[in-house]
């Protein structure tokens, strides 16, 4: 099923979502110094939902987004990209080659660079270090930019080095560097986070409209916003799923209330 | 209507520094060179040979120290071995002027260079061969240094290793390299390295007009791998670079693979270095693995930090000025000279932390009024 040479079709001709279902994790653990930070994770995204993913601290949310990634190993599980990619045997830069991207919980911008040139730096092109040398920007590439700019309100802003900006700013370029390498699975991390309420409302617009084109899967504290944009809402807890709903289903969750607002409140 | 990114290879190799520094270096070149030969040794205005050979040394050094500032400056990449890859160039050319002596030795042997008849060597080591014809000599130059680079940066990249510890093993690179060409059994003539030179390519390394060539020579080459240096920075690959510089994560999940990167961008760094080895022995006519000490390598990142990094021709004035420095103190007080360098890293890092480019920089974008500092005029300065 992951034969090499299954995966390198695969890579040319796309994903395998015949059965609707874009990202397979089945049974992950990952644990730190004997600290379980997942535990026997097993989740499903479809092909082009917008799935909120919430959870206390410690939940395992960002080792999640980790091991998606290939920044961190994991000690027993699964994870597929369609029917047939395994995710697990390949690197953070051949990851982001199939379409994941990824969006820091810290805003993380090349800050000695434009905003323009940030979002040259994350166009889907060739990456290798003989073409970059020689790599120009078509026509194509700096509309496809341009449009970018202006879906995430920076025009104005596209000379300025990216360390000038606002943190919401910041925050939006970095949403814009996933928008312009046309991802098609945008793992978003705490999008707003120090955003004032105006900015909120924009981003929830925006990675609203994304779904369906896209497959976007959020983490975010912020329940308002998690309410304002979710149709399907996992709750992670202590490295697993605790449970899966909509919002509604979510609130009225017993097991939910119980680990949040403890078993007194339950019991009342 | 908008800076949308350099596009002719005019624009990217040019700019306004690149043409003052290219006409500086170009200027001060032809002067000096003219200076020695044309105008007569008792007037004022003669340069002494001597001059050139400082200078032309001076070059040498720029050179590396903008090999230093190309994966320092840009990548971020704390190399504090490139004296290794100095000297090996040095050493390659320091065989092949070895060879150039031939009977003219003290022992005369037409086969064995002096030291290997001292050692009762019988045969030349197979490593010697083919180091007497100069092409050959010069490729041995570049292919053994820029080899180390890629394996080493290779091994060291691909492991992730980074910081401090790169440092350390870089550090630890030229410090062994030092042992084993301490060695007479190494056949690089241990302690006393190469020396005694006679000629390169048949022109007397003795003569004036040599060592006006080899000074000219120097400062050629000091110009082009500015100008490839630019070419590389203008590129996106020169942004690619600055930003695994920045932030390595965030470059590999935009798909680049930052290792193979850095690993090129090394080698590239080494070759300079090479180079700049290779045209230093002719003109200060020794090469000994005192070249490969750790100390020469810190100094280098010195010029560089002192001259301001992340512009290249600020490490060229660093190296130009340290050096400068140092020939004259160590004619006043020899043994002070160390505490100077320690002092001037200190105050410079403490005080202008962009080194004299830095000021120079700032200096200009008050001239030029406020406003600048947003845009990347700055950083393509």
């Amino acid at each position: 099923m992951s034969s090499p040479e299954l995966g390198l079709r695969h890579k040319e001709t796309g994903i395998d979502v015949s059965h609707d279902i874009i990202l397979y994790i089945e049974g992950l653990s990952v644990s730190f110094d004997g600290f379980k930070a997942l535990n026997d994770l097993s989740l499903y995204i479809r092909n082009g939902e917008l799935r909120c993913l919430i959870g206390a601290n410690g939940a395992g949310k960002t080792t999640l987004m980790d091991v998606i990634t290939g920044k961190t190993a994991c000690d027993r599980g699964s994870v597929y990209l369609g029917q047939s990619i395994n995710l697990l045997e390949r690197s953070e830069p051949e990851i982001a080659a199939l379409g994941i991207g990824r969006k820091f919980q810290k805003p993380t911008v090349f800050e000695a660079q434009t905003v323009f040139e940030n979002l040259e730096l994350a166009l889907k092109t060739h990456k290798g270090v003989w073409r970059t040398l020689f790599a120009r920007l078509d026509s194509a590439q700096r509309d496809r930019i341009n449009h970018v700019l202006k879906t995430i309100g920076l025009e104005k802003q596209r000379h300025m080095l990216a360390g000038a900006l606002s943190h919401g700013q910041k925050q939006w370029l970095e949403i814009g560097m996933l928008l312009v390498s046309e991802p098609r699975l945008m793992l978003v991390d705490e999008p707003v986070a120090g955003m004032t309420a105006q900015e909120t409302e924009r981003t929830a617009e925006l990675l609203t409209s994304l779904a369906g084109e896209r497959t976007v899967v959020v983490v975010e504290h912020d329940m308002a916003f998690v309410r304002s944009i979710a149709r399907t809402v996992t709750v992670l807890h202590q490295g697993s799923v605790l449970a899966e709903g909509t919002m509604d289903e979510i609130q009225n969750n017993r097991e939910v209330i119980e680990v949040y607002l403890g078993k007194e409140a339950v019991a009342a | 209507m908008l800076r949308q990114g350099p596009d002719s290879i005019f624009e990217r190799i040019g700019g306004r520094n690149t043409t003052i520094f290219l006409g500086i270096l170009l200027s001060l070149t032809v002067l000096a060179a003219l200076g020695n030969l044309l105008i007569p040794a008792d007037s004022a205005l003669h340069v002494s040979t001597y001059t050139i050979t400082l200078l032309g040394k001076y070059l040498c050094y720029a050179l590396l120290a903008l090999s230093v500032d190309v994966i320092w400056g840009y990548c971020g990449i704390l190399s504090l071995g490139h004296g290794a890859f100095f000297a090996l160039g040095g050493y390659a050319m320091g065989m092949y002027l070895m060879r150039q002596i031939g009977t003219r030795g003290v022992y005369g042997n037409a086969e064995l260079p002096d030291f290997m008849v001292f050692l009762n060597w019988t045969e030349l080591p197979w490593y010697w061969y083919g180091m007497n014809n100069f092409g050959f000599a010069m490729l041995m130059a570049l292919l053994v240094p820029g080899l180390l680079a890629f394996v080493f940066g290779w091994l060291a990249f691909r492991s992730r290793v980074t910081g401090v510890y790169l440092s350390i093993m870089t550090q630890a690179l030229t410090y062994a390299l030092m042992l084993a060409f301490f060695r007479n059994e190494m056949g690089f003539g241990g302690n006393n390295g190469l020396t005694d030179f006679k000629d390169i390519l048949g022109f007397n390394l003795q003569s004036d007009s040599t060592r006006v060539t080899l000074f000219v020579l120097s400062a050629l080459f000091l110009g082009l791998a500015y100008l490839c240096s630019q070419f590389l920075m203008r590129s996106r690959l020169g942004r690619v670079i600055l930003a695994v510089r920045d932030s390595e994560a965030r470059a590999r999940f935009l798909g680049y693979r930052t290792e193979r990167y850095k690993v090129w961008l090394f080698v590239y760094s080494a070759l300079l270095a090479a180079i700049a080895g290779a045209l230093y022995v002719p003109q200060v006519g020794i090469i000994n693995p005192g070249e490969f000490a750790p100390l020469n390598s810190i100094e280098v990142v010195v010029w560089v930090a002192l001259g301001g990094r992340n512009t290249l021709y600020g490490a060229v004035l660093g190296a130009l000025l340290v050096n400068y420095a140092k020939t004259r103190f160590t004619a006043l007080i020899p043994e002070g000279w160390i505490f100077i360098l320690g002092a001037m890293f200190v105050l410079v890092t403490i005080f202008m932390p962009k080194g004299i480019a830095g000021l120079l920089q700032r200096r200009r974008k008050e001239q030029n009024g406020s406003g600048s500092s947003l845009t990347t005029q700055e950083r393509h300065a």
